[in-house]
């Protein structure tokens, strides 16, 4: 057994951060940050050259056909530069689900467009009541036609298709389709963009049933988790330096407990949800019957974690803290949105409960 | 990253559960109950049992009566030991933390004459390390020794001795050059505790047992040759048990945290709470939930801190996470089992109506300790500060 990076695993992980640290280096997410979608078709094919747009979709799609542990190395280096736009939508969102749900040729045809990063997309889950439980999608499809609203989609300005969760099927909707309103919503994340999605009789094709989909889902929600832990990464080497370098009664403040073992506490709620998100990706890799409480596990410690490092991080900076020109705040506004979607800790917590606790009831019942 | 076991790991396990399965003792749970004193007999033999199939300290080199086991193959093996509840070994501290130094620091003398009666038990061992004055700050302590003739001659007390009323040796850190700054006049010497000048006075705890004792010394004679390591280079002869310590701990506390919640999660299906079983009841689903997830970390923190230290060679202060991890989780552990046992929780073993014979009430009292005993949080959160993070030393 061995739970550390292979050299080839390091190898990619190394390679992603030199290659977010040069091409989207703070200035440039905070220029893409301004504008109105956060995305850059030049980053985009940078992005692609890499393979990272397929990185876990099989060759015969054009992808790069690397591991859900690889996955997760490469979104925690996205997550420490707050990689703006819509990879996350495109590449582990509709990525898995089309590489789940789609046929062949339905691959062909939406799949291969993404690992060659010729095409955005994105998925639309949530409705008005902004649940989280598959169970609880109302729209409809009828005869291929879709009518309802969808809120909360990511990025859905830039995608060339939109997958569409229906209560009956998952379904395909071209951007450029009949009945189809895109309507900007004002979230926390300025660098992930959210959407109300509006179809009235709008054209949709259909590209399988549900039944796989929350299989799909735990990939992104463990991707999400690794994109935290990057972001609790970099706000801990940010507030650590601050922590060295920042004088206050002729001392560093680093030097006073108060502040030291804030900072031991980001260090030690950063490294258990690393090793929380790692094991996740192995065992969705592997198939473990324990995935799903894995990635309920990742999620449901990252999403807590990320929030009290963020907490603490602005602390320890205290005023400058608090101030738009530190970075502080744009981890912790992806943060927030990230510990919302998918499902937040106390959403997992049930989740976990439902796999655990009442796995053993029917011997204890009658006990 | 393979968290399959390897095939040599596979082979070592299936040899242990062979083993175990022939060898266990089956009347265990007569024992468990009764004080230290009584079934330490019972805990010598089953040591001594173990170390006849090569088991008791598996990790060690095979010159030394080991098997030179992998870390990995070590948290195997108390993996395999809590699955089949089989007792303590009755020298815990020998084995996990005294013997690995003697067999790092200790002369070829030393390893000969000590280690054989580490592994059947024959020896108990015990650690001086803690003083009245020198907790946290150790290096302050102030038990001397004055070096005459072929002699030390130890003064000086100790306190919160593990085994202390039953150990025959004691790892013992005293000072041996009061001038030279405070990590650098110690020196590590194994004493007899059978020493003339040497008493040994059991502390009572706030659980009403007798886990520690205080060590005092008037006037005890130690030959030199009993000087483990260099004469004052004793810090890092004692930094190099710490480590042991805080990095040998977690393997088998997952399976012991993993019992305790699946217990709770049983009873929880039992105890009515608002007329229905308080595994219903969604405030007590989110705790075991955050629980039974914490207990997985630990051990996914456990298995990548085993892995570096693989690759590495030597614990780091990466145990320093592992040791807070492990006592908070621990804490909030009792407290859940407490709001779930409700007035039931109180209990001890001594009343009939004590859920598990009392284990419950004793649990919650004894996991105070927790963040205290090995370093207590706050001095692992130094060192985690320092050590980790290169922050400035607070003290």
């Amino acid at each position: 057994m061995q739970f550390g990076l292979t050299e080839s695993q390091e190898f990619l992980k190394n390679s992603a951060r030199k290659f977010f640290a040069g091409e989207c280096p703070s200035a440039e997410m905070r220029r893409l940050m301004e504008t109105d979608t956060a995305y850059d078709a030049t980053l985009w094919s940078k992005l692609a050259e890499q393979g990272y747009t397929g990185i876990i979709f099989p060759e015969a799609n054009g992808g790069v056909g690397l591991g859900k542990v690889e996955l997760m190395l490469l979104m925690e280096e996205a997550g420490r530069a707050l990689l703006p736009g819509p990879f996350f939508s495109t590449v582990v969102l509709a990525g898995s689900v089309l590489d789940t749900v789609g046929t062949p040729g339905q691959k062909e045809n939406y799949l291969d467009p993404i690992c060659k990063g010729e095409a955005r997309s994105t998925v639309a889950i949530l409705e008005a009541g902004a649940s989280w439980n598959p169970g609880d999608v109302r729209l409809n499809a009828s005869s291929g036609k879709l009518t309802g609203e969808k809120l909360f989609v990511s990025d859905a300005a830039m995608a060339d298709f939109i997958v569409v969760v229906a209560c009956n099927g998952v379904f395909v909707v071209d951007s450029k389709a009949r009945g189809l309103k895109i309507a900007p919503m004002s979230g926390m994340d300025l660098t992930r963009r959210l959407y109300a999605v509006e179809f009235s009789n709008t054209p949709a094709k259909e590209l399988g049933p549900n039944l796989n989909l929350p299989r799909a889902f735990d990939v992104a929600t463990a991707a999400l988790a690794a994109e935290l832990v990057g972001g609790m990464q970099r706000t801990l080497d940010m507030t650590v330096e601050y922590a060295k370098t920042r004088k206050q009664f002729g001392k560093p403040i680093g030097i006073f407990q108060a502040v030291q073992h804030q900072c031991a506490d980001m260090y030690l709620e950063t490294e258990s949800s690393r090793s929380a998100v790692y094991y996740a990706g192995w065992a969705l890799e592997e198939n473990s019957p324990d995935a799903a409480v894995a990635v309920s596990i990742a999620k449901m410690y990252c999403s807590d974690a990320a929030r009290t490092v963020g907490n603490r991080g602005i602390q320890i900076h205290g005023g400058m803290g608090f101030t738009w020109e530190n970075d502080l705040h744009l981890y912790y506004r992806r943060a927030k949105a990230s510990e919302t979607a998918f499902g937040d800790a106390t959403f997992h917590r049930e989740r976990i409960a439902s796999m655990v606790i009442d796995s053993g009831s029917t011997s204890a019942k009658g006990a | 990253m393979d968290l399959n076991l390897t095939a040599e790991e596979l082979a070592f396990r299936d040899e242990l559960r062979t083993w175990l399965a022939s060898h266990v003792p089956k009347d265990w749970n007569e024992w468990r109950e009764k004080p230290l004193e009584e079934s330490f007999p019972y805990l010598r033999a089953w040591q001594r049992k173990l170390q006849e199939g090569r088991w008791a300290a598996a990790s060690w080199p095979k010159e030394y009566g080991g098997r030179g086991a992998t870390l990995m193959q070590q948290a195997l093996f108390w993996e395999e030991m809590a699955r089949v509840d089989a007792p303590p070994m009755a020298n815990s501290l020998g084995l996990g933390l005294i013997g690995p130094t003697i067999i790092a620091c200790g002369t070829e003398a030393q390893k000969k004459r000590y280690i054989p009666k580490i592994l059947s038990a024959e020896e108990i061992w015990c650690q001086g390390f803690s003083e009245p004055n020198a907790g946290s700050d150790l290096a302050g302590l102030q038990t001397e020794a004055r070096l005459d003739g072929d002699h030390y001659i130890v003064n000086g007390q100790k306190v919160w001795t593990s085994y202390g009323s039953l150990g025959d040796w004691c790892e013992l850190v005293v000072r041996t050059d009061p001038a030279a700054a405070k990590h650098k006049g110690l020196t590590v010497l194994l004493v007899d505790m059978k020493s003339p000048g040497v008493e040994v006075r059991p502390l009572r705890q706030m659980t009403g047992e007798s886990e520690f004792s205080e060590l005092f010394f008037r006037d005890v004679r130690v030959p030199v040759e009993n000087i483990l390591g260099k004469v004052n280079d004793g810090w890092n002869v004692a930094m190099s048990t710490l480590m042991y310590e805080r990095g040998s701990y977690g393997a088998r506390l997952h399976l012991i945290f993993k019992r305790f919640i699946t217990r709770l999660i049983e009873l929880s299906w039992n105890i009515q709470r608002n007329g229905r079983p308080a595994a219903e009841d969604p405030v007590i689903r989110q705790k075991l939930a955050q629980c039974s997830a914490e207990i997985e970390i630990m051990r996914f923190n456990q298995m990548r801190a085993f892995s570096r230290i693989t690759a590495t060679g030597v614990p780091g202060p990466e145990g320093s996470i592992q040791k807070i991890f492990w006592s908070e989780l621990n804490q909030r552990l009792q407290q859940i089992a407490q709001e779930i046992l409700g007035s039931y929780g109180q209990l001890f073993a001594s009343d009939p109506r004590a859920i598990d014979k009392g284990i419950w009430s004793y649990a919650y009292l004894r996991t105070r300790g927790n963040t205290i005993e090995a370093g207590t949080s706050e001095v692992q959160r130094n060192i985690i500060g320092h050590f980790v993070l290169g922050l400035p030393r607070s003290y």
